[in-house]
């Protein structure tokens, strides 16, 4: 049989392009998710503060999920758990492997790529020291912690102040543990700032900017205490700096990575600077057919953009299945300019544009009120944007109207400054 | 009574028992730790030696050539990862190319076959990624690289099947008597045996001075490595060396067995053996030289850092004797140890028949070893052994592709893992580029399965690694 | 004058409260103003959380408050879940616990299990 769409992972990018592909009647449509149900990370997820922007309420990360699960039910879309994908190649073949039924390989008309990311583990920051156990990255705590209801800490150290060791220092207080502090290396959190909030302040946990882990010991085989240090300017630890605290925890939250082996291993081609698939306007990759969106892409901070963007392929996907809308077509590129560290997507092909052009970005550095500014090859200003201040911890997005990408002379770029 | 009490069991100690577990004879291991392999062993350079670094006429470079040239078809027999990759000695000055001289003939007394001393032109067809400042090399075309700990557990694993006991977290505390009536005390029990061989890496002058006189000192020496992502895995086809200088063979580049880059190491000395500890400058050390051999190694694809010891000693050479009847030292086995293992097994077994052992051969031991390796079967193949046995259908393990089927086979295997580091070494789970953040929880859950053990006992890696406290919401429970 | 980051919505808004006057400033939305209002008067927070269940796939279930509780008593409510015990199945929005603490607000699944 071939399907029109399979869809490789059932978190809430897969959910959310397989349902908007159905919507515009493609009916033949797997999702084909490793785990035992569909949700993805969002399952562990059980805090509050997903789909304020999407469903305009405040929901967990299980009811975000249902939202979208529920509606499987009156689909034909299918549902295949418990099933890993192993490659995927060019004529959009995808082999897999599960338990139940072996090895298969099915073929599809299209393919989403919705795998989400990972978090870098200890080794990616080379923390030195000994290794025992009691390093956790945060999200394997969460998955100990919420789902299996076991505890693995007492007394925590968190390194990065991403958001899930954000979130993860206000459960750890909550199920008893005594939470220390939490480390951030740069001069700012890379977490949002209501998180800050809500999970460090209201339990008077201390955040330490401009400071790392510089040495981690162990007794009998466990963490026994962390070093944090001061950083300077060059993220160098400044010796005499130095704090220790005894803890039997220390938990990473230092940055996610899109986990793109499969990606990867068919070629499709991956920019470097988001470790994730180059996508054009409708999120379809270098590799025809074959679409890409959520984490998988780039790293997202709200789920609710993630099934935007989702939605926005899932529709790409279905158009090309539907209208073999497949012609090679000239793209301009879109690239970093002062202070952005990437775009996505960072290709449009304007003679495919309907209407406008959403851009997600992240500024590099920290800014007040700030200026935006999309300018092509020229030097010609195509147009600008104001913010009262941006964060790298805090993904930015502008709507290009189709009328900027037929003005625009060479490739576009963007970039931000104080105004 | 045992015939034979190995007190150890690294790479050296596993030799011994597998090179006397062909015999009629009975063999105890004695380990300290919870499992075997577990300390120089798990952490070094991993490197299959040529053998052009020793001093000729030494016991290091006899043993060294001959480990080298056994590895290829031992490691095929008991199905362990190894590539005959080769190795180059780079020189970058005049100085370099005299001392990479100097190991050419050292090479050829020590009877290395096949070495070459190659120009700048060849090492960068050889070595594309090398750097321009290298001016020459020496080439070994016979040194290769090898799973460390996989080789060690293969031939415990086959000692084991062939009657070898094996008896972890078992550290030696005591022993007494001499040639034909040893009793070696451990965990309070006593064990006897005709002979015992002290295999007890960093510890074996501690375990020499329970039966002789303070003979020798153990120098520990700590070297820190970075293990990098199989995306920085072909940068190095060969092991790239530099020249050797006071502090050891100095920083290499190589690829591994499983497709990613090693780099390291440094060499600091120690008071504290059993401190294993990566420090910031060790690491920064490393970085520094692995440029200098290979300058577009991106050291932001780490995956992992790690440290290694290194039993080091005050002599140049192993120590490799009987310092009383009956007790034989296989001591101070430093680099090239791993290589020379099978040698030394060899070699010891050799020593006891002389002392008075006697060898009489096994009418069948065992002497192969085959593993199931889920990713590298064919489709079809795969899908046998799904329909014999499901659990082989079922990914674990995302970044190697290591399946539950896989998993308990090696909860299962001679013997058996008590940590989830334990199934990692056996199984290769978490050994990507997640390190284990995905599969930890679900690996912990099957090992608990197998060994019919809580939660709350399982451990990570060695004594009192616990991951997990207590469970949540402990109040309700009925 | 207080300052304080709303945690409404992820933009975080920087507020500044007068507390004797109540008035909030730097808010973007009137959401923003009854946040920076409630924040100085009565604090509250959204408990999120786990319970213990049995019969289903896992032996925790995800849980929440009803509305918001006030942030002084999260410590005890996650304290009073503790002896609680579910019977798989139950339905997201199920009690799980009923007017925690005597604050009139529940406790309840959020998840299927």
């Amino acid at each position: 049989m071939n399907w029109e769409l399979i869809v490789i992972g059932a978190g809430p990018a897969g959910l959310a392009a397989a349902l908007a592909a159905y919507d515009k009647g493609l009916r033949k449509i797997a999702i084909i998710e490793r785990d035992r149900y569909a949700g993805g990370i969002l399952n562990q997820c059980i805090h509050n503060g997903f789909g304020l922007h999407r469903f305009k309420e405040e929901l967990t990360g299980p009811e975000y999920a249902l939202k979208f699960i529920d509606r499987l039910r009156d689909t034909t879309i299918e549902l295949i758990c418990d099933t890993m994908v192993l490659h995927i190649t060019p004529d959009r073949q995808v082999h897999t492997v599960s338990a139940e039924k072996g090895y298969q390989v099915y073929s599809a008309s299209s393919i989403f790529l919705a795998m989400g990311c990972r978090e870098r583990p200890r080794g990616a920051i080379s923390i030195p020291g000994d290794r025992p156990a009691g390093v956790f990255t945060a999200g394997t705590a969460q998955r100990y912690i919420n789902l299996e209801g076991y505890m693995c800490a007492k007394r925590v150290v968190i390194l990065g102040s991403g958001d899930i060791g954000l979130i993860m220092a206000r459960r750890l207080t909550l199920e008893g543990a005594k939470v220390l502090c939490c480390v951030e290396i740069m001069p700012h959190s890379s977490g949002l700032a209501r998180n800050i909030a809500q999970c460090l302040k209201d339990f008077d946990i201390p955040l330490y900017l401009n400071h790392t882990v510089t040495d981690v010991t162990a007794a009998n085989g466990r963490v026994s205490s962390v070093t944090v240090s001061r950083v300077d300017a060059n993220r160098a630890p400044i010796p005499g700096t130095e704090m220790v605290f005894d803890c039997d925890t220390l938990l990473l939250s230092v940055g996610l990575i899109p986990e793109n082996e499969l990606s990867r291993e068919a070629g499709i081609e991956i920019d470097p600077r988001t470790n994730g698939p180059f996508v054009y306007e409708n999120m379809e990759t270098s590799m025809k057919g074959v679409f890409a969106g959520g984490n998988v892409v780039h790293v997202h901070d709200l789920v609710d953009y993630v099934s935007e963007e989702s939605a926005k392929a899932g529709e790409g996907a279905a158009r090309f299945v539907s209208s073999a809308e497949n012609a090679d077509e000239a793209y301009i590129r879109m690239l970093n300019g002062d202070n952005v560290s990437y775009t996505v997507p960072q290709r449009i092909r304007p003679g495919r544009l309907e209407g406008s052009v959403k851009l997600f970005f992240r500024v590099r550095s920290k800014l007040g009120a700030s200026v935006i500014k999309v300018s092509d090859a020229s030097g010609q200003e195509l147009a600008s944007f104001k913010r009262l201040s941006m964060s790298p911890g805090e993904m930015e997005n502008i709507f290009l109207p189709k009328e900027v990408f037929q003005k625009a002379r060479g490739d576009i770029s963007v970039s931000a400054s104080e105004a | 009574m045992y015939d034979v009490i190995i007190v150890g069991c690294g790479i050296t100690g596993a030799a011994a028992a597998f090179a006397l577990s062909r015999y009629k004879l009975s063999v105890l291991v004695l380990e300290k730790e919870n499992d075997i392999a577990i300390g120089a062993t798990r952490a070094n350079s991993a490197i299959i030696h040529a053998g052009y670094d020793p001093e000729p006429g030494t016991l290091m470079a006899r043993l060294n050539v001959r480990g080298c040239e056994m590895a290829a078809e031992l490691c095929a027999q008991l199905d362990v990862p190894y590539k005959n990759c080769g190795s180059l000695v780079l020189a970058f000055d005049d100085n370099d190319v005299k001392s990479i001289r100097a190991l050419y003939e050292r090479g050829v007394q020590n009877g290395v076959k096949r070495l070459e001393l190659i120009d700048s032109r060849r090492l960068r067809e050889l070595e594309p990624c090398v750097s321009d400042k290298a001016v020459a090399a020496l080439y070994a075309p016979t040194s290769g690289i090898v799973n460390p700990w996989e080789y060690a557990l293969a031939m415990a694993e086959v000692a084991a099947l062939n009657g070898v006991k094996f008896l972890l977290s078992h550290p030696v505390t005591y022993i007494t008597g001499q040639l034909g009536g040893f009793t070696v005390t451990s965990c309070g029990e006593q064990f006897n045996a005709r002979y015992v061989v002290n295999a007890a890496g960093v510890d074996s002058a501690a375990v020499h001075e329970m039966v002789a006189e303070k003979a020798f000192t153990i120098k520990p020496s700590r070297g820190d490595y970075f293990l990098l992502d199989k995306s920085e895995g072909s940068r190095a086809k060969h092991t790239l060396f530099q020249c050797p200088g006071p502090a050891g063979k100095g920083v290499l580049v190589s690829p591994t067995v499983h497709g990613n880059l090693l780099a390291g190491p440094n060499a600091v000395s120690c008071l504290d053996a059993h401190r294993v500890n990566t420090t910031a400058e060790g690491l920064a050390f490393v970085k520094t030289h692995a440029l200098k051999s290979v300058p577009g190694i991106n050291f932001r694809d780490t995956i992992r850092s790690f440290a290694g010891m290194r039993a080091n000693s005050d002599r140049n050479d192993f120590i490799i004797g009987f310092p009383v009847p009956g007790f034989l030292d296989l001591a101070g086995i430093k680099s090239p140890g791993l290589t020379c293992a099978p040698a030394t097994g060899e070699y010891a077994a050799g020593l006891l028949e002389q002392h008075g052992l006697e060898l009489v051969k096994k009418d069948s031991p065992v002497t192969a070893r085959r593993k199931i390796r889920f990713k590298e079967l064919s489709i079809p193949e795969k899908q046998r052994l799904i329909s014999e046995n499901p659990l082989y259908g079922r990914v674990i393990c995302r970044c190697e592709t290591i399946t539950e089927g896989e998993i308990v086979e090696a909860c299962h295997s001679p013997i058996p893992p008590v940590s989830v580091d334990g199934i990692k070494r056996r199984a290769g789970t978490g050994m990507g580029r997640c390190q284990g953040g995905f599969c930890g929880p679900r690996v912990l859950e099957i090992l608990c399965r197998e060994r019919g053990i809580s939660p709350l006992e399982a451990l990570k890696d060695g004594e009192g690694s616990v991951i997990l406290f207590n469970e949540t919401k402990a109040g309700g429970r009925a | 004058m207080a300052e304080m980051i709303c945690i409404v919505c992820p933009r975080g808004c920087r507020l500044t409260v007068d507390e004797a006057s109540g008035a909030v400033t730097g808010n973007s939305c009137p959401r923003g103003e009854a946040y920076g209002r409630s924040e100085i008067l009565d604090p509250r927070r959204v408990y999120t959380g786990t319970v213990r269940i049995t019969g289903a796939s896992l032996p925790r279930g995800p849980v929440k408050s009803s509305a918001p509780i006030k942030t002084p008593l999260l410590m005890d409510v996650s304290r009073e879940i503790e002896s609680v015990t579910l019977i798989s199945p139950v339905r997201r929005g199920d009690a799980a616990l009923k007017n925690v603490l005597g604050t009139g607000i529940d406790i309840v699944v959020t998840r299927d299990m």
